[in-house]
């Protein structure tokens, strides 16, 4: 029929999350859903990874070879995307900011995998967000004093006159849900594009969508995950103070 | 008055499609900021990788009022808030 696009429950076009097994929270209905799973395969394969990693490392030779070269490569990159962002606030964040950088590489990758992609759920990339929001304000209060805090607070305006406050406020607090809603749009609007595609197109749509999955997934998502991280950092290093 | 759920359902549509006009506005602005990329390896062809992270970050976040008009657009496609 002509409507089924809209009423999804004729049509075979899924994109949506779906509960998996419920379960009662203190009162509460409470359900694991698909980006749960998800979540967890994605969690085992990079798990299984750094420990192959972490047992080859173990038995590291000064010429590396084969995936010690690998494993390498990954650390030295990472590495120096963050030194070159944060320059000398950057060895405490090496870890946090490689860690997030493959998570959300292969969460967004995963829908190569035939999984959803867990950052094509609000609650994931809401949960990143947040994080970076209490690192920011973590390192402005522990490396800026209160009364410069509240000079940048009041910014345009001198200090005794806190008309701008609550907009800076407000601006303050759009940070992370902007963050989160760029990394989940993005995704999910390519989970949904390849959804109508398979979908609404059955057969037709036999090889040449593999193009528009290298757009969507690998492209898409790498660029992502990129600005996620360059954008942490940046915002991180801005509330250190390190650029005066 | 009184509506029926399709007469609803078209309205969303309509409105679907009036929110992703949003896109025209990040087009424009990452148009801008790629042809001034251009420019500038065309000028300085040695930080041409420092220059094309600065371009895809600008236009990453240049890119995200259009995808608030998305979202709004994929909200009452496939949510459907207003159908009662």
């Amino acid at each position: 029929m002509g409507y089924s696009i809209l009423l999804s429950q004729e049509s075979n076009i899924d994109f949506m999350i779906k509960g998996v097994f419920q379960y009662s929270f203190f009162g509460h209905e409470v359900w694991i859903t698909t980006t749960h799973v998800c979540v967890l395969i994605v969690m085992l394969i990079l798990i299984g990874f750094s420990v192959i990693a972490g047992r080859v490392m173990s038995r590291a030779t000064l010429v590396p070879g084969g995936f010690q070269n690998v494993v390498e490569l990954i650390v030295e990159k990472l590495d120096g995307m963050v030194g070159g962002t944060m320059g000398k606030g950057a060895p405490g964040f090496y870890n946090y900011i490689g860690t997030i950088f493959i998570f959300i590489l292969f969460s967004n990758i995963s829908g190569l995998l035939g999984l959803r992609p867990p950052t094509a759920d609000y609650g994931t990339t809401l949960a990143l967000g947040l994080i970076t929001f209490t690192l920011i304000h973590v390192n402005q209060f522990r490396f800026q004093k209160p009364k410069d805090i509240w000079v940048d607070m009041c910014s345009p305006l001198p200090p005794w006159l806190p008309i701008w406050f609550p907009i800076n406020l407000i601006s303050e607090i759009a940070v992370p849900i902007s963050l989160s809603l760029r990394l989940f749009a993005n995704i999910l609007s390519g989970t949904v594009m390849m959804a109508l595609v398979y979908g609404l197109l059955g057969w037709i749509a036999s090889i040449w969508p593999a193009a528009l999955h290298v757009y969507f997934d690998l492209f898409s998502g790498a660029i992502q995950t990129y600005v996620f991280c360059m954008l942490t950092m940046t915002y991180i290093s801005n509330a250190r103070g390190d650029n005066q | 008055m009184e509506f029926n759920e399709y007469f609803i359902l078209g309205c969303s549509a309509i409105g679907a499609g009036l929110a992703v006009i949003a896109g025209i506005g990040p087009g424009v602005g990452q148009g801008i900021a790629a042809g001034h990329a251009a420019a500038a390896v065309g000028r300085n062809p040695g930080a041409k990788s420092a220059i094309t992270s600065t371009m895809l970050l600008g236009q990453a976040v240049a890119e995200t009022t259009g995808l608030y008009g998305l979202l709004i657009a994929f909200l009452l496609l496939f949510v459907k808030p207003l159908v009662p």
